[in-house]
């Protein structure tokens, strides 16, 4: 176990460089950094006084090992435009997006399994249909539409919630909505699935045979069992909302590292990009890694397999 | 259930901890997308950075926004010694923020450490023409030019903000951009980088200021990047005033009866680019002149301000903004006439059009309707849309034959700030005309303005003569505030907050 664990760190650490290196060159291939930091307008001399202070004038190459034996020694660099080290602010606006995802993910997952097992319960029904619908509906719906739905049924027709900010907890009301409403279908159709097929095995006939009420079967002998791929989706989902946070914060006006990122690519800013897409690539991997050894820790087959 | 609901909106406005402002407390609320990182302005390049920087600091001079007269403002006089030397008696009786007396040595301090290459500051434009500033007396400095700077009035009545020699060299721009201290109408009483500022009224700000004394107690600036966030924000009342509102928002806008839209035309022209001088090597259809100005009469500028532009724009026909100094619509102008614009081509060799690349990096309605129209006299256009750093960056590179742009000029109300930027043999110029770089550097170098006035009035007309641009339109900004304020807006899109007041 503590190989395999060893090995997917070691996968992880090498995807997240990869990721890492492609967003360097992609972000290169965007454009010269030092025209988009001087801003729209800014003179040549300004331009090449920036390039040669930030050294944009060296290769790529250069450039890039530069970065990484800094990162790998712990040192993620300064922020060109906000002139603090880097660690610094994604410490500063990590927190806020992992609340945000925490939020949501709880939401869905609240919304989701309920609905994906009446749906299996009533499998084929109106209820079932019902219960998809409104999941569906949820991923369906552009999400930036969504959240300008939202607050202008909640903040301006129905003054309740505001619009934007991030300094108390009805902050987080909205931007939960919204992050979370779209991955409920996923945890719903899994949630559904595999409650279905959990009420048809034997040892769901045999709890039935032995007269334990309904509900007891249901909860203490299927959901077990049926919720274990919902924890290994749940992880996944959780990265997803990460990266999809980059939207929702930028409409909300969250200030975590969504808009952090949407920030550091509009103004090249690349330290802060390359170690949001280090620092992401390494959490999603990571969550993977945890859904397994969860499921694992769940169902002592996998840990057999 | 109503009284339910009442409960419920209470509960959820104490925890949401807004504090609502407006003229019942005297705080005017105020929400832009820019997120600002320090507050120090020679360390950022952002215009939010700017219109905070003139709350907060003064200049040694003051531009009016109205008549565009240059006043004393920290200087009480000043006098051109000689083409490169200025002398300035200062303002006496003037204290920063801090307790700190202005006198020459602030000056002093500021104007030689921001034109130091060694600070870095980020706009060397703004600095890198100062030689050096002495001090006289106590209340009296020289000001040093590397060469003759026409411009100099604007710099000192706009971007060069005079800092506390003390306070700036023991904090530096780290402490100067958390903690500013500046002499200015409002005083910084909290900075969250990139979240909010709040300013608070400077009661002891000196009399006869010709910014005014600032009206209002309390000004609190969130950073919200989503424009429709804003405009919400603003419906439901816990902002007071946005910017740079989109056309057809501002227009809904403006049915609210509690709330004000005003628009004004910007110092931004957009323009049409040509490589006249095979700069590319590419021999584009577009080297020759008659293409150009087929390419002039083939598009309809009037009928794209009003359907697509919209607001105050109006349609320039020469390479400038028709406010600035310097600039005359007195040139060669191309009406629509696309039975011309077809003549021209066939006289070109292009009886049946051509097929070229078409650049551009912002309203790409704007550029689909200039494509409609060279579609509609044979030329064809693939456009290729790029972000604006990854276009200027072809640009300098002499990359590109054909392209659509706008410029703002830096918000100088002087032609030396586009026309010379464009036209001077500079890594953006594709005309590559040595007469007309001899005019402008006439106009450049020269202090005198009616030697300038004609040197650039002869770069105009051979711009236009030659077809070399094709000026297309002003731009301009929608602002939305509520009908209780009293706000003017400026062509430099500088609010200037501190003359706004509560109706």
């Amino acid at each position: 176990m503590t190989i395999y664990i060893l090995k997917r760190l070691g996968l992880a650490l090498l995807v997240a460089l990869f990721v890492s290196f492609v967003s360097f060159l992609m972000l290169r291939t965007a454009g010269d950094p030092a025209i988009a930091m001087a801003g729209e307008g800014a003179s040549a001399a300004d331009i090449e006084y920036i390039r040669q202070q930030f050294g944009f004038d060296d290769p790529l190459l250069i450039q890039y090992t530069n970065w990484l034996s800094g990162a790998l020694a712990g040192d993620l660099g300064q922020s060109t435009y906000f002139s603090i080290p880097v660690a610094e602010l994604l410490a500063e606006r990590l927190p806020i997006t992992m609340i945000l995802g925490a939020c949501a993910l709880t939401f869905s997952i609240l919304l989701a399994v309920p609905l994906g097992v009446i749906a299996a319960v009533r499998s084929n029904s109106m209820i079932d249909r019902m219960a998809l619908s409104i999941s569906v509906f949820g991923q369906a719906l552009p999400n930036f539409w969504f959240a300008l739905m939202l607050i202008l049924i909640l903040s301006i027709w129905l003054p309740l919630l505001p619009p934007s900010g991030n300094e108390s907890w009805v902050h987080f009301i909205m931007p939960t909505l919204v992050l979370g409403y779209y991955s409920t279908p996923a945890v719903m159709r899994l949630t559904r699935s595999g409650t279905l097929e959990v009420l048809q095995s034997d040892y769901i006939r045999t709890a039935k045979a032995k007269g334990l009420a309904p509900w007891r079967v249901l909860f203490k002998h299927a959901l077990r069992n049926a919720i274990i791929p919902v924890v290994s989706l749940s992880a996944v989902q959780f990265g997803y909302m990460l990266g999809g946070s980059i939207i929702i914060e930028s409409i909300f006006a969250l200030n975590g590292i969504g808009q952090l990122a949407w920030e550091s690519i509009s103004r090249a800013d690349l330290p802060t990009v390359q170690a949001i897409v280090l620092v992401l690539s390494m959490i999603y991997v990571l969550l993977n890694l945890f859904g397994d050894l969860l499921n694992a820790w769940l169902d002592p087959r996998i840990r057999v397999a | 259930m109503k009284t339910k609901l009442a409960i419920v909106a209470l509960l959820l406005t104490i925890a949401s901890g807004t504090a609502f402002g407006g003229k019942s407390d005297d705080t005017l609320n105020i929400a832009w997308g820019g997120e600002l990182a320090t507050l120090d302005r020679y360390y950022n390049v952002l215009r939010e950075g700017i219109i905070a920087g003139r709350l907060v600091w003064d200049s040694l001079l003051f531009k009016d926004p109205e008549t565009l007269e240059f006043k004393p403002l920290l200087a009480k006089s000043y006098t051109f010694v000689d083409e490169t030397t200025m002398d300035f008696e200062l303002r006496q009786g003037v204290t920063f923020h801090n307790g700190e007396p202005f006198d020459a040595d602030d000056v002093v301090y500021t104007l030689n450490y921001v034109s130091n290459p060694d600070n870095g500051v980020l706009t060397q434009r703004n600095v890198n023409w100062i030689a050096g500033v002495e001090k006289l007396d106590q209340y009296k400095v020289r000001l040093k030019m590397k060469a003759p700077t026409p411009i100099a009035l604007e710099l000192l009545a706009g971007p060069l903000l005079i800092y506390p020699n003390e306070y700036y060299a023991e904090v530096g721009p780290e402490g100067m951009g958390k903690n500013p201290v500046g002499t200015g109408p409002y005083m910084v009483e909290k900075f969250d980088p990139s979240v909010s500022t709040t300013f608070i009224r400077n009661d002891n700000y000196f009399d006869g200021s010709p910014k005014g004394k600032p009206q209002i107690a309390k000004i609190v600036q969130r950073t919200i990047p989503d424009r429709n966030t804003q405009i919400a924000e603003l419906l439901s009342g816990r902002v007071d005033w946005i910017w740079k509102v989109p056309a057809d928002q501002a227009a809904r806008l403006e049915e609210q009866q509690d709330i004000t839209v005003s628009n004004r035309q910007t110092l931004r022209i957009g323009y049409l680019s040509f490589d006249s001088s095979n700069r590319t090597g590419n021999n584009s259809p577009v080297n020759n002149p008659l293409v150009r100005k087929a390419i002039a009469h083939a598009i309809d500028r009037d009928a794209i301000v009003q359907s697509l532009v919209g607001g105050n724009s109006v349609v320039v026909h020469s390479a400038c903004h028709p406010e600035q100094f310097g600039c005359t619509e007195d040139v060669a102008t191309y009406e629509y006439n696309p039975e011309k614009a077809k003549q021209l081509l066939a006289e070109a060799g292009y009886p049946d059009g051509f097929t070229i690349d078409f650049h551009a990096y912002r309203n790409r309605p704007y550029a689909e309707a200039i494509m409609g129209f060279l579609q509609a006299v044979g030329i064809n256009t693939n456009l290729v849309y790029l972000k604006y750093a990854a276009l200027r960056d072809k640009v300098y590179a002499g990359e590109i034959d054909f392209d659509f742009m706008t410029w703002g000029s830096y918000s100088f109300h002087d032609v030396s700030a586009i026309t010379s930027h464009f036209f001077k043999a500079t890594k953006d110029d594709y005309a590559r005309d040595e007469k007309l770089v001899m005019a402008l550097k006439l106009g450049d170098e020269s202090v005198d303005p009616e030697i300038r006035r004609k040197a650039y009035a002869d770069a105009l007309k051979r711009i236009a003569d030659n077809a070399y641009w094709l000026p297309l339109w002003t731009y301009n900004v929608y602002y939305a505030f509520g009908a209780e304020l009293d706000f003017k807006a400026s062509a430099d899109e500088i609010p200037r907050f501190y003359m706004a007041k509560w109706k």
